[in-house]
């Protein structure tokens, strides 16, 4: 049994060090795997808003993280083939810095999120559950039948986008980008969780009648977690796509929204390292028992299955255990 | 005469054939505490939550201070002056006690887009949720989880936090539903204090209270009152007589 | 654009409407009664079409291939009702969301390691192949006609089931009220698998049905499961009225907006713009149509009021 906060700073430093191990040893691939484990833990740190703090079951996320893989594939795309980008009243360039994609991503997200959310909202419980998981769908579909920017063999994108006064394209950097945002958002979702909006948010998620009567609407709260939510997974999927340089519908299907919320339950719900020891647990799994057998998912359905319905708290919660209300 | 500070005019509603509220006036005035009694099934809820704003009547008015507030949410209502307290408590269960009534402090006092420095630093709310918190008795329990409380605890939280919005009335849904004799007697005594801050509209089933500190009381039945007067008046109603020997012995 | 392509489209959108019905019922009756969401009802309708192409290719018989569907689904939907699910009636949903997405993976996986990856065939028998002449002289397959029977009788069944059995009115009592049908004396665990085992079983005869028309394959259950979510969604949470109506409304949108949008839009703009624009349009018809229901009614065409 350790504290929270040594939990937090040893899974934090262990994935650095990792990285880093993989440098001097110069296993490239470990370094790889490292950025996959820091993206996909953004992605899910952004949905811990929407799920820990706020209580809202998304089974959509995944229309967030692949609105930001197409953002960057289509910024790339028009760069990389010189064409501009027609937006009907008018055109842009396209572009391959990351700090425009990155911009690019978050508002397109946000503003996805914002609509979905609109309608979401107005219900809850396995609607807001089934209302998600469709609304994800629908942009799925919709990409694969997107014949100008591939359709359903998505898009590749031959040189890894750039960032001012780094090279991309070396493993280390990138990781290095991915984990100082992924550090980035861990601060920000801490920020988040202990102030007023937090409070708030926490409280209209266990007693939303309370947070009615004391003059704040559930409602509205709601609606801005959804959004900061979309915006954070959105830029982990414009991250995702550049690591494989490579868009495709399957980032909007909903194995990958299923697989979002997997990462925070393997982790343990509404703490602030669950989504960074459920992504590594993930990959790990993905990969060394990929590596064993095809057909590994079974265990991973298997182990889910068993966190469940015997340790709700997720791993955080076994190596730190906190109480949690129940009634 | 002045404006009631809280008043309903003409409340109806219904649920298919069930009238849980019919016709439905009556007035909470400065300095006074109303209590509405009545066997169960008689529409108590229903009125609180069409004053209160969780459900919305087929016909009628509620006003507030004056300003017909029938078709605002309950948040606009609360931050118009409504404070509220509920028969089953509902509270934040994972937080803190002094979390809850800072809550409370925030919808009173700040808005909670705020997103950057820890609330338990604003010294305004906290200051304000600790005031409440003293009044209601248990500031000493102010970093117990609410879980951890026992009842008759989580009713005097209940209370703190409605008394940090500082609301113009109050309608309190059995206060003292659950606390044992020593329990009562204290509520009994904070609520007599209060109605001089704020008036109260108190739905109770407790009579030995009702009767203590009631300056006026309405009798609900089958959604309508059938009447409404001193407590003197009240205990010599006949219909009330019948109604309740009938009904609820 | 002729009188008979159109004609011809609304039978195969009723005919794609009757089949999500078969999902929607089992779905939104299994929330309606137990307060479940169960993901891994696709894997129940993937159950039944393997099955079906099983004995189908074993015994040539199509009825046993169907009964065989059924009665695999069925077990299955009891056995998982008996060993997970019924952990879950009492816990939140996002554990339920959770356990069944885990379920998903376990059956998909389990039945590619077991039948591999590549598509198994369920052939059409002869009996029912070929086209059937309706009046007006309009060719329509004689399997696409039989789908939309079945779908239509299996409905009045069910509808039947619940309004005029003794299992219906524990079945409705159960949506109501739990702790009344517990005090009637009926036996509420049992009942639950029976309620699981009957929507796992129209899961899978509809996974049967249309894995004759389609190839049988791992995952081909979760496009049809989220179009019944969309279903239910529109028609209302544990309404069997509302799965109906929403289910044909979804059929009849899906395939006459792929081919009508497109004609459409070739009114306004250029053929070849109109076909694509009209295309991606479409295959977002369904969503659209959603999401005007929820600013419309947020709680579907026939669900409870809150």
């Amino acid at each position: 049994m350790i504290s929270e906060r040594m939990l937090n700073l040893t899974v934090i430093g262990g994935l650095l060090a990792v990285a880093l191990a993989a440098l001097v040893l110069d296993q490239p691939f470990t370094i790889t795997l490292a950025t996959r484990v820091a993206i996909l833990s953004l992605a899910a740190v952004g949905l811990n808003i929407a799920l820990g703090l706020g209580g809202l079951v998304s089974f959509g996320h995944a229309a967030f993280f692949g609105i930001g893989g197409y953002a960057m594939g289509i910024l790339a795309y028009h760069a990389q083939t010189y064409t501009p980008l027609d937006l009907g009243l008018f055109t842009v360039a396209g572009t391959k810095s990351m700090p425009v994609i990155w911009l690019v991503a978050m508002v397109l997200s946000a503003l996805a999120a914002l609509l979905i959310g609109l309608l979401a909202l107005r219900t809850s419980g396995v609607y807001f559950i089934m209302i998600t998981l469709a609304f994800a769908q629908m942009f799925y579909y919709f990409t694969l039948s997107w014949s100008a920017y591939g359709g359903e063999d998505g898009l590749s994108i031959y040189i890894r986008n750039g960032f001012p006064g780094l090279n991309t394209l070396v493993p280390i950097q990138f990781f290095g980008i991915c984990f100082v945002i992924l550090c980035a958002a861990l601060y920000l979702f801490h920020r988040l969780e202990h102030a007023p909006f937090g409070l708030a948010l926490g409280s209209a998620r266990q007693a939303p009648m309370r947070v009615e009567t004391v003059g704040l609407s559930p409602m509205r709260l709601r609606l801005v977690a959804f959004v900061l939510s979309g915006a954070i997974t959105g830029l982990a999927g414009a991250l995702f796509a550049d690591l494989n340089r490579f868009v495709s519908p399957t980032m909007f299907s909903w194995h990958m929204s299923g697989e979002l919320i997997v990462l925070i339950i393997l982790g343990g719900v509404a703490r602030l390292i669950g989504p960074v020891i459920g992504a590594v647990l993930f990959v790990v799994l993905e990969h060394y028992l990929g590596g064993m057998t095809e057909f590994w998912k079974i265990w991973l359905g298997v182990i889910l299955l068993l966190i469940v319905l015997f340790a709700r708290g997720g791993v955080a919660g076994l190596l730190s255990p906190r109480k949690v209300g129940h009634d | 005469m002045t404006e009631p500070i809280l008043e309903t005019r003409g409340l109806t509603k219904s649920f298919g054939a069930l009238v849980a509220g019919d016709d439905i006036s009556i007035d909470l005035r400065k300095g006074e505490i109303h209590a509405i009694i009545g066997p169960n099934g008689a529409g108590k809820s229903t009125l609180i939550q069409m004053i209160c704003g969780g459900l919305k009547p087929d016909a009628g008015q509620v006003r507030l201070m004056g300003r017909d507030v029938t078709g605002d949410s309950t948040a606009s209502r609360a931050r118009a002056g409504l404070g509220r307290t509920f028969q089953i408590s509902a509270l934040a269960m994972e937080n803190s006690v002094l979390q809850n009534a800072m809550l409370g402090a925030m919808g009173a006092l700040d808005h909670p887009w705020r997103f950057w420095r820890p609330v338990l630093a604003r010294s305004d709310l906290r200051d304000r949720a600790e005031a409440c918190l003293d009044r209601a008795g248990l500031l000493e329990l102010r970093s117990r989880r609410v879980a951890d409380l026992s009842h008759g605890e989580r009713r005097q939280l209940e209370l703190a936090v409605a008394l940090t919005l500082q609301p113009r009335a109050f309608v309190m849904d059995e206060p003292m539903a659950g606390l044992g004799a020593g329990g009562s007697a204290r509520m009994t005594e904070v609520l007599d204090a209060l109605r001089a801050e704020a008036p109260i509209l108190l739905v109770e089933h407790d009579m030995d209270a009702v009767f203590a500190l009631a300056d006026r009381i309405s009798v609900l039945v089958y959604g309508r009152v059938i009447a409404t007067g001193s407590v003197g008046e009240i205990r010599a109603n006949a219909a009330v007589r019948e109604a309740y020997l009938g009904e609820d012995a | 654009m002729s009188f008979i392509l159109i004609v011809e489209q609304v039978l195969n959108g009723l005919q794609f409407g009757v089949m999500l019905f078969l999902m929607a019922a089992g779905l939104t009756l299994i929330f309606g009664v137990m307060g479940l969401i169960n993901l891994a009802h696709g894997s129940l309708y993937m159950v039944g079409a393997f099955a079906a192409a099983a004995v189908a290719g074993w015994t040539g018989s199509f009825l046993l291939a169907l009964l065989a569907a059924l009665m695999a689904a069925a077990l299955a939907g009891a056995i998982i009702e008996m060993v997970v699910i019924r952990r879950l009636y009492a816990t939140d949903h996002l554990d339920q969301v959770l356990a069944t997405f885990a379920l998903i993976l376990v059956f998909s996986e389990g039945t590619r390691w077991v039948f591999g990856s590549f598509p198994l065939f369920l052939d059409i028998p002869d009996y029912l192949s070929g086209p059937v002449t309706l009046p007006g002289g309009i060719q329509y397959p004689l399997y696409r006609l039989t789908l939309i029977v079945v779908g239509l009788l299996v409905g009045l069944g069910l509808w039947a089931l619940i309004e005029r059995t003794r299992l219906g009115i524990q079945i409705r009592a159960g949506e109501n009220d739990r702790e009344m049908i517990a005090a009637l004396g009926v036996d509420i665990s049992k009942l639950y698998t029976l309620v699981f085992a009957l929507g796992a079983a129209l899961a899978g005869l509809a996974g049967a049905l249309v894995g004759a028309i389609q190839s049988v394959q791992v995952g081909m259950g979760e496009p049809v499961l989220i179009l019944a979510f969309v279903v239910i969604v529109i028609g209302g949470i544990g309404s069997i009225k509302g799965a109906f109506i929403g289910a044909l409304l979804v059929g009849l949108t899906d395939t006459l907006g792929g081919i009508f949008l497109p004609e459409l839009f070739k009114l306004v703009m250029s053929p070849a713009a109109a076909t694509s624009f009209g295309s991606s349009l479409a295959s977002i018809g369904i969503y659209l149509l959603m999401a005007a229901v929820l600013i419309w009614r947020p709680t579907g065409l026939f669900g409870a009021r809150a």
